[in-house]
């Protein structure tokens, strides 16, 4: 007789957007994952055709709130690109600020509000403060100096108004960086404790064997708001790197009945993993200053192949990214006003093809236009982080729920649902979700 | 705020309710970083699936509802949340206006869906995106893409001291000269959308010397017409004008009016 084991998260938590889990057991061999994304699609690619390329750093913004500006830098790279234009040193600098911004508030919520409760045996990071008010303090300080480093950047920190093709309306004064900057002090300190907090966390054991892609940018810094190759590969340098303008004959994206999010396939690989391990992985040695000597003192692998470690690495990143905006007022207070140049750079309205790309909090995000003469949008693709992880997420889930098969309904579910928060993965932007079901008969 | 929370000896209950929107209005709530926790104190949050996986039973003190109906079940859903609410705001262009996503009110669904999907039969979407106000009653509206943090905590405040919340009704160009900032629009010749767009960024464009983009949709009595005329006149075309009309509450009446008085003038021209 055949017996069956089904398992069904019908909305999962804690997540940005909206999807389920649907996990059946069958024979004690876990036979089906799927993680469906039931989010509506709301056609972004559909209606950007027409609208101005300048227009595409707001419209694509809008794709996703929690990571509006990883939308606006990759979408102004490519229109940029496709009019071969460089924005030149200050204003990349400027838009690396700004994405440090979005790193530390994304990386913080998810850290703190989204995937800590569950190594510590809360429901949410409301009941986490009810016993550890100061942790839960600690990361929202935290919180709100990515969003302060967004809004002094950018205008306000949920669609920033001031980044747009080709630079920005205007830089931030030096005041309002000044002001800014001793707060990244107290930061650094939350960052480290953060770092040390996670690293202390009782993770469950896991090792997946990764295709790693991540942004390669030529200056040989730590992947952040700009490249122009991609490499891939299972452990740092990676095995092949290829130029963005490959990814359409590199990657192609199937569509699954279960789903709103295609999913994404690299050549000759299959799925493969985008986002914080998948950088560590690759170019963690570009690390510099508190975060490389955090991870070598905490003994962090140089690869992590265990999904539930992502917070770890998550949190040196948030380390990176206080110690690099840092570094960058730094820079651009001490040489002054006159050195910085114009906030923009003209941006020719045209015919173009161009490629950009940016490595959003969960991972690689790559944007692709063609305009008219006009400078209108003619064909617009968008792959966002998520749904090129999403058969990687399902292929976790599979691995973690085998091994798993001997715990109860309600905490196989838990484990599973951890499995998927692991990947810190953004629904809104995957449809442009999560509900788990386990079947077991 | 924690007297009145207590009067009924119980803390109000708050659920957050998601359709198709990006999530930003929600993340403004968990961005309230210095209130958070305090809120938390005086509210008990029943149902809100991006900060918890807890479930409290309704009826619900207060619902704030974030996206448009864009989909059959959610056309049904929202009835489920209106029946289980006391009081239901909406937050955000998206629930108020419809969204980006209302731009496929003027297109055809399914030309959109074939630009995004391999085989887009499918995808089950309704051929308009449609504000909350357009399925139920709603007790008020937050606008803004996203919304304004402050204002979210006015409604809670306005909820647990039993009184409306106040929310701005002047134009952005009031908020503009409130800051003393120099007309973008007048000194630059920028096309700005701040004498017809609600108040309650804090002329965040201008101040950036950039026009407003009328992310808080129309206000009261805003003269779509004269200001189009205007920016035809300073030299923008129809198009740029009707794209100027069209984003974020492309659905929004007054803005869609315009939007589309625009596009007759291009098909006419």
């Amino acid at each position: 007789m055949t017996s069956t084991r089904s398992i069904d998260v019908p909305v999962l938590a804690r997540v940005e957007g909206e999807g389920a889990l649907h996990v059946r057991v069958r024979d004690g061999r876990v036979d089906d994952v799927q993680l469906s994304i039931y989010e509506p699609p709301r056609f972004f690619e559909g209606f950007l055709v027409g609208r101005a390329a300048t227009e595409t750093p707001d419209i694509t913004a809008r794709i996703c709130g929690i990571c509006p500006v990883a939308y606006q830098v990759a979408a102004a790279n490519a229109v940029e690109a496709s009019q071969h234009v460089d924005v030149g040193e200050a204003i990349r600098a400027m838009r690396r600020l700004l994405y440090c911004g979005e790193w530390i508030e994304s990386h913080a919520l998810h850290i703190y509000l989204l995937h800590a409760p569950d190594f510590l045996g809360y429901p949410d990071a409301i009941a986490l403060a009810a016993d550890h008010r100061e942790v839960v303090q600690q990361g929202l300080r935290l919180k709100k100096i990515g969003n302060m480093l967004m809004e002094a950047v950018g205008g306000r920190a949920i669609h920033p108004v001031n980044p747009k093709v080709g630079g920005f309306y205007r830089f931030p004064t030096h005041d309002e960086l000044a002001e800014l900057r001793p707060l990244l002090d107290q930061a650094a300190d939350d960052a480290t404790q953060t770092v040390r907090l996670v690293a202390g966390l009782d993770i469950p054991t896991l090792s997946q064997p990764y295709h790693f892609v991540a942004l390669d940018p030529s200056n040989g810094d730590y992947p952040l708001e700009d490249g122009r190759h991609l490499l891939t590969g299972t452990d740092r340098g990676g095995r092949q790197r290829f130029p963005l303008e490959e990814f359409d004959t590199q990657v192609t994206e199937i569509q699954v009945e279960h789903s709103h999010a295609l999913h994404a396939h690299l050549d000759g690989v299959g799925s493969y993993l985008v986002g914080p391990l998948a950088r560590w992985a690759l170019m963690g040695d570009r690390m510099t200053g508190t975060a490389a000597d955090l991870a070598a003192e905490l003994d962090v692998p140089d690869v992590v192949t265990n999904p539930f470690a992502s917070i770890v690495v998550r949190a040196i990143e948030v380390v990176y990214a206080v110690e690099e905006a840092a570094r960058i007022i730094d820079g651009w207070l001490t040489a002054g006003p006159a050195a910085h140049g114009p906030a923009s750079m003209a941006v020719p309205a045209g015919a173009g093809i161009g490629y950009g790309a940016s490595e959003a909090p969960r991972g690689l995000l790559v944007h692709r236009y063609r305009t008219d003469e006009a400078g209108l949008v003619a064909e617009a693709r968008i792959v966002p982080p998520t749904s090129q992880n999403q058969a990687q997420i399902e292929a976790d889930v599979r691995d973690v729920v085998s091994g798993s098969l001997d715990l109860d309904d309600s905490a196989l579910t838990h484990r599973a649902e951890v499995a998927i928060r692991n990947y810190d993965p953004c629904i809104s932007c995957a449809t442009h979700a999560l509900t788990l079901t386990i079947d077991r008969g | 705020m924690a007297a009145h929370a207590t009067k009924r000896g119980r803390r109000p209950t708050l659920a957050v309710w998601k359709f198709a929107s990006c999530d930003g209005c929600q993340l403004s709530i968990l961005d309230c970083e210095d209130e958070l926790l305090d809120l938390a104190d005086v509210v008990q949050i029943a149902h809100f699936p991006e900060a918890t996986p807890t479930v409290l039973r309704g009826p619900y003190d207060l619902s704030l509802v974030e996206g448009s109906v864009t989909t059959p079940d959610d056309a049904r859903r929202i009835h489920q949340v209106r029946a289980a609410s006391r009081r239901l705001v909406t937050i955000g262009a998206c629930a108020t206006a419809g969204g980006i996503q209302a731009l496929r009110n003027t297109r055809d669904v399914a030309t959109l869906a074939a630009a995004v999907y391999p085989q887009p039969d499918a995808i089950a979407v309704l051929d308009r995106s449609t504000p909350i106000r357009a399925h139920v009653t709603v007790d008020a509206e937050l606008r803004g893409c996203p919304v304004d943090k402050g204002q979210v905590i006015e409604v809670v405040a306005a909820l647990l001291q039993e009184r409306k919340p106040r929310l701005p009704s002047a134009s952005v160009c009031v908020e503009c000269k409130r800051r003393g900032l120099t007309c973008v629009a007048v000194a630059d010749g920028i096309p700005c959308l701040g004498p017809v767009t609600v108040a309650g960024c804090g002329a965040l464009c201008p101040g950036y010397g950039r026009g407003c983009y009328g992310c808080f949709g129309p206000y009261g009595s805003a003269n779509t017409g004269s200001l189009a005329a205007h920016l035809r006149a300073e030299g923008a075309s129809a198009e740029q004008v009707e794209r100027l009309y069209a984003t974020f509450n492309a659905a929004a009446p007054a803005f869609a009016a315009e939007a589309s008085r625009q596009r007759d003038t291009e098909t006419s021209a």
